[in-house]
């Protein structure tokens, strides 16, 4: 067994104790909430159609789909009964995203402009941010009140305190409204071989060419970003298939572009496509079954994969030769990297623990070696806490389903979920300041909760947001949020993050944090 | 380096033989009612005198495949371009020599199986079941057409062999897209090896039934009446349908044919991983002597092409994993201070990417004038002279370059525009039959005025453009004698390339025009679209990995490059790339581009090379994206020309 059981204290005690303290205590709910007011516009409207959610809902209610008892036991966010999104996906470079809905379309939606243009006009975009919030239902989803947010120091708009963002509209907000600022087409992909969807990723480095794992198949659709028609034609999907692969459930594309790997929870082999010629190698190993997550590291050198069993595998991008994990509970149920590799976080079935994993710098010739430590350390305790809140006691705490870091590598997020048994423990999405350099630190930065009853399902960061970081929530109801955080990266804030570890790695001294925008 | 790569795959594979005649010798005598004794049985077998000698016999067979395997390997696919080409490539005298000695080996193959064997297949000659001399001094011996039989079915093997190695493109060795151990590469492909050969024995067992069936008794009949042996009269003749539905005699054939061909197929999959496997180039000699062995000269000389496409292979992977090695590459010379790995190595993928961007505005050409080149030909007098064929040639290149898109500046088309357009247009002009093209090829090569003009890139480029018109030069055995006499011909008067050359191109033209007019003809003749097309992208793997090299080179050097060496290309490495984006999307649009050929999944043999275009293109513009994102709002400082800059703010607003 690898892993050294280093137990560090609860970190929501550690939270309590800051504070106390009167220390340096996040107040990045205020924050958050404040920065609302210059929230991009043409971020923020793509929303999704209120219509055809009503009656997708109630269909799932009915039916049992077919294969859905495997694919979506596996699947990321799915938690539990209301699954509207499958599946939900940033482009790598521009706002754009792609989200995969219950009966197996799925909508590219696009901001007309691009975030670079946006700094231009604040005052147009607050006015229209204004007119939107009034217009919306407010109360949509109320932060939680955490620790930060104590009533001494808030001071927080009565507008703000609500919901940043709605990304759906409400009951009966007007729809079209907020359509002003997306650009009017969004494409609508279906395929006679697109059933059961489970996962969604876009090319990097390409303008827009989405890969979508099906039941079946790999789906690669070849979009003209330029084209006006909503529903692109069938040919414009590349179908691969490999005999005994199916169904197909994580995708990732590597960094650079050039592969694509593709796994199953029942094939024991991993393909690796060179998606242009449609050549595939199978990677297989023996023992632990299929895959049911993959992560490709942003510096593309390293790939986790997670098998149903309790176990895990590292493999090294360059020989593809792979570490073997056993964890001591369950299978591994997420993971993410930092954005330079060095640092694998990793959450585990059954254990309310987030675990870390660091590897050698990534430097020369590796040549075969995955060159990890030799344990895991655990780095945050989440188990079950109560908090005072101004509404009654909250408890808050439970495994760890999906976890997303932002490209910069100060944020995490997290989807935690209660204990079953607990009826007022839910799943509440908690976010934290992470920094990886010179140590690796994690503080609690707030919580976010969605509207009565929605549960947050799957997780996003926006891959180039220039003002700090931009967490998409798909929520059980239907809805995405996106939501905000503003912060001076200590990043080289230009360019994507992803091709410059070099920057990040020299600069992530000092960690300044302003509120930028301090008026709605 | 590739000797010692052959040697090692060649002593694997011999090292790997006693392990499949063991088996195969444990599988013929598969006995499932007595196991036991089946199983100490074969144990004793593998140690008799005949199973070491096969052993050994099967060991220079494996030497003599491996040898033809080494012979015939080439990293450019060679594609017939319509079905008589493809004729014309397996009557090929090479060919005949690889089919001919297959067959042999096949046969060898066949004997050291029948002799492992055992039972009735063992000997040639048998004592008669029936003899006639019921004493028994005399015994007289019988014709053993069980072991005939397996004899013909080896040498029909080798020979099918053989051919489907041409067919198949066997000989095409295929680059993995991932980097993997070699041991894990054959484990990786062994299933599948094995699966296509028992289906492959499966299939070739049923040709050799009929063959035998409708032709047994010409061998029958010519080994009884050389070794004057004579059919058992009591047993049935093996071309009658009793005969062949012996399962015995199927089973044992169907076991030796997965044999020969497991053994073979292991030498060639070594052979190909061997060969394949990433080298590590230098790219700054640590020692004087090592200079020819570094990474840049290696590039801009002109090594057999393997070793060109190992050293691209190697440009691209040092490009992506190895800091350390990016560092050497933009680094300055010692005394100088000069950027010489960079300007090598850049100028060298400059240089593919403008010789793709030639080859396709040619074809293009050649699609766009279809027709309208072939009239001053048809109608130019016999008679013509030197002169006239030279400024023939000459407006033929202001043709196409007057045709040539506003796209290609004079910057981009140096003096060699003249000499490569000519060997372009000739080369893909419609008319231009294979044979001209070789002609064409020979007389650019050999004549004075031509090697004049030439630079020396253009020389260079002679012996590709031979390989890849040569596999076509086997087109047309109608036509055969006519290049065979003009390149003589042409080589010997070189000096001035006459009237017998012009009279004999016309009078081809002649004999073509009127061929062309029969339907037998015409189907051997027309051109495969797809395969014309897929031969233009053969080499491209190359310009792949130029590609995929120099974008993560440049890419990189936005935070390694200390001493600014790549900045000064970088307007031309952007032209560059914008112009064989351009050609390349414009090739797409012509018909049959865009198409893909047919997918066979899973099968052993790689078939990759038939879709080379599209990973270009992929490659291409993954490439330009990798250059724009990094560099970021930085390129609008970079003096390019308008339409290009328009083309640039495309990509870096993601809108391509």
């Amino acid at each position: 067994m690898s892993q050294c059981m280093a137990r560090c204290g609860n970190v929501w005690a550690a939270q309590r104790d800051c504070r106390r303290r009167g220390g340096r205590s996040p107040v990045d709910e205020k924050r958050l909430a404040l920065g609302v007011g210059s929230v991009p516009v043409g971020l923020l409207s793509p929303r999704l159609p209120v219509s055809p959610f009503v009656p997708l809902q109630r269909g799932h209610d009915r039916r049992v789909l077919p294969g859905c008892g495997l694919v979506s036991s596996l699947q990321r966010g799915s938690a539990g009964a209301g699954c509207s999104i499958r599946a939900f996906a940033w482009h790598p470079h521009t706002s754009k995203f792609a989200v995969a809905l219950l009966d197996d379309s799925i909508r590219v939606y696009n901001s007309s402009r691009s975030p670079r243009s946006l700094r231009g006009s604040p005052q147009a975009d607050k006015a229209l941010l204004k007119r939107r919030l009034s217009q919306r239902i407010l109360k949509c989803c109320r932060l939680s009140p955490s620790p930060a947010a104590s009533p001494g120091r808030t001071s927080v708009p009565a507008a703000a305190r609500s919901c940043p963002v709605t990304a759906g509209p409400g009951p009966q907000g007007a729809p079209g409204t907020a359509l002003t600022q997306t650009s009017a087409t969004v494409p609508i992909l279906k395929h006679r071989l697109q059933r059961s969807v489970a996962a969604l990723a876009w090319k990097p480095l390409c303008a827009s060419i989405l890969a979508v794992a099906c039941q079946s198949c790999v789906l690669v659709w070849h979009l003209d970003p330029t084209s006006l028609s909503t529903r692109p034609s069938s040919g414009c999907a590349q179908v691969l298939a490999h005999p005994g692969h199916s169904p197909v459930t994580s995708l990732a594309w590597a960094p650079s572009g050039e592969m694509l790997l593709s796994a199953s929870p029942v094939d024991t082999a991993m393909l690796v496509w060179d998606v242009s010629t449609e050549n595939c190698v199978p990677l297989q190993w023996f023992g632990g079954g299929g895959v049911t997550y993959l992560a490709w590291s942003p510096d593309g050198s390293r790939v986790l994969a997670a098998t149903p069993s309790a176990v895990f595998r590292v493999w090294e991008a360059q020989m593809w030769t792979c570490e073997r994990w056993p964890t001591i509970k369950g299978r591994c149920q997420t993971g993410c990297w930092s954005p330079d590799g060095s640092r694998l976080l990793f959450t585990v079935q059954g254990e309310s623990v987030i675990y870390s994993l660091s590897f050698s710098e990534y430097s020369g010739e590796l040549q075969g070696q995955v060159g990890g430590s030799k344990t895991a350390s655990i780095v945050a305790d989440l188990s079950e806490t109560g908090f005072e809140t101004l509404y009654g006691e909250e408890r808050i705490g439970g495994e760890v389903h999906s976890m997303a870091w932002d490209p910069s590598g100060e944020r995490l997020a997290a989807v935690i979920r209660g204990s079953p048994e607990a009826a007022e423990s839910r799943t509440i999405v908690a976010v934290f300041r992470t920094r990886n350099s010179p140590v690796f630190e994690l503080l609690p930065c707030g919580f976010l909760q969605g509207e009565p009853g929605a549960q947050p399902q799957l997780l996003a960061f926006h891959p180039c947001f220039k003002k700090g970081a931009l967490l998409t929530v798909c929520w059980s109801t239907g809805r995405i949020s996106h939501v905000p955080f503003f912060f001076v990266s200590a990043q080289f804030p230009g360019l994507s993050p992803r091709h410059s570890p070099v920057a990040a790695l020299s600069s992530s001294a000092s960690v300044r944090e302003q509120p930028l925008f301090s008026e709605l | 380096v590739l000797g010692w790569r052959v040697a090692a795959s060649v002593a694997w594979s011999v090292l790997l033989l006693p392990l499949c005649t063991a088996a195969f010798i444990s599988i013929s005598s598969i006995d499932l009612l007595h196991p036991i004794q089946w199983i100490s049985n074969s144990f004793n077998d593998w140690y008799t005198s005949y199973a070491i000698f096969c052993m050994l016999l099967l060991s220079v067979v494996i030497l003599i495949i491996s040898i033809f395997n080494v012979e015939f390997y080439a990293v450019v696919p060679s594609i017939p371009c319509s079905r008589l080409a493809l004729l014309g490539k397996i009557i090929h005298p090479r060919q005949v020599i690889h089919s001919a000695v297959h067959a042999i080996m096949g046969m060898l193959v066949a004997w050291c199986a029948a002799v492992m064997t055992k039972g009735k297949f063992q000997f040639l000659a048998v004592p008669c079941t029936a003899s006639e001399s019921l004493d028994g001094a005399v015994q007289h011996m019988c014709l053993n057409e069980y072991h005939l039989f397996l004899l013909l079915s080896g040498a029909f093997m080798g020979y099918s062999y053989s051919l489907l190695y041409l067919v198949n493109n066997m000989n095409y060795l295929p680059f993995p897209i991932i980097q993997q151990y070699k041991y894990l590469r054959f484990r990786r492909s062994l299933p599948a090896l094995v699966k296509h050969s028992c289906v492959e024995s499966l299939y070739l067992v049923r040709n050799v039934c009929v063959a035998y069936y409708f032709f047994g008794y010409i061998p029958r009949a010519w080994i009884s009446a050389t070794t004057d042996l004579h059919a058992d009269s009591k047993l049935h003749p093996l071309d009658t349908l009793t005969g062949l539905l012996d399962l015995s005699l199927l089973y044992h054939t169907w076991l030796c044919g997965i044999f020969l061909l497991i053994t073979w197929h292991i030498a060639w999959l070594l052979f190909k991983i061997y060969a394949t496997e990433a080298h590590h180039f230098p790219v700054q000699p640590t020692f004087t002597e090592e200079t020819d062995q570094c990474l840049p000269k290696i590039l801009n000389s002109n090594p057999p092409l393997i070793i060109k496409f190992l050293a691209l292979q190697d440009l691209m992977l040092l490009s992506q994993y190895s800091p350390v090695r990016r560092q050497e590459v933009f680094s300055l010379s010692q005394p100088g201070g000069h950027p010489h790995n960079w300007t090598a190595i850049s100028k060298e993928c400059l240089n593919l990417f403008r010789d793709l961007t030639q080859k396709l505005i040619m074809q293009q050409e050649a699609a766009a004038t279809n027709g309208r080149v072939k009239q001053p030909s048809a109608g130019e007098p016999p008679q013509a002279a030197v002169s006239e064929e030279m400024s023939f040639q000459a407006q033929r290149s202001n043709v196409s370059r007057a045709h040539m898109p506003s796209l290609v500046k004079s910057s981009l088309l140096p003096l060699k525009t003249l000499s490569t357009s000519d060997l372009g247009s000739s080369f893909g002009s419609p008319f231009s039959s294979p044979a001209l093209n070789r002609q064409a090829g020979i007389l650019d090569l050999n004549s004075p005025w031509h090697g004049s003009v030439q630079s020396p890139h253009v020389m260079r480029r002679g012996p590709k453009l031979w390989t890849s018109s040569s596999d076509l030069q086997m087109n047309g055995s109608h036509q055969e004698s006519f290049p065979v006499i003009s390149v003589a011909r042409v080589g010997n008067e070189a000096i001035q390339p006459s009237f017998i050359y012009t009279w004999l191109q016309n009078k081809q033209e002649q004999v073509r025009s009127f061929l062309s007019k029969r339907v037998l003809i015409m189907y051997f003749f027309s051109k495969h679209p797809e395969a014309s097309i897929q031969a233009i992208f053969s080499d491209t793997q190359m310009h792949i990995w130029a590609l995929e090299g120099l974008s993560r080179l440049v890419a990189a050097s936005f935070t390694e490059d200390r001493f600014g060496v790549v900045q000064t290309t970088l307007p031309a490495i952007l032209n560059t790339l914008l112009t064989l984006q351009e050609v390349v999307d414009k090739h797409f649009k012509l018909p049959h581009a865009s198409s893909k050929p047919p997918r066979t999944s899973g099968s052993l043999m790689d078939t990759s090379y038939k879709t080379l275009r599209f990973a270009l293109r992929a490659s291409l513009k993954t490439a330009i994206y990798r250059i724009t994102t990094t560099f970021g709002e930085h390129l609008n400082a970079v003096q390019v020309s308008a339409e290009h800059k328009k083309r640039l703010q495309q990509f870096l607003e993601f809108k391509e």
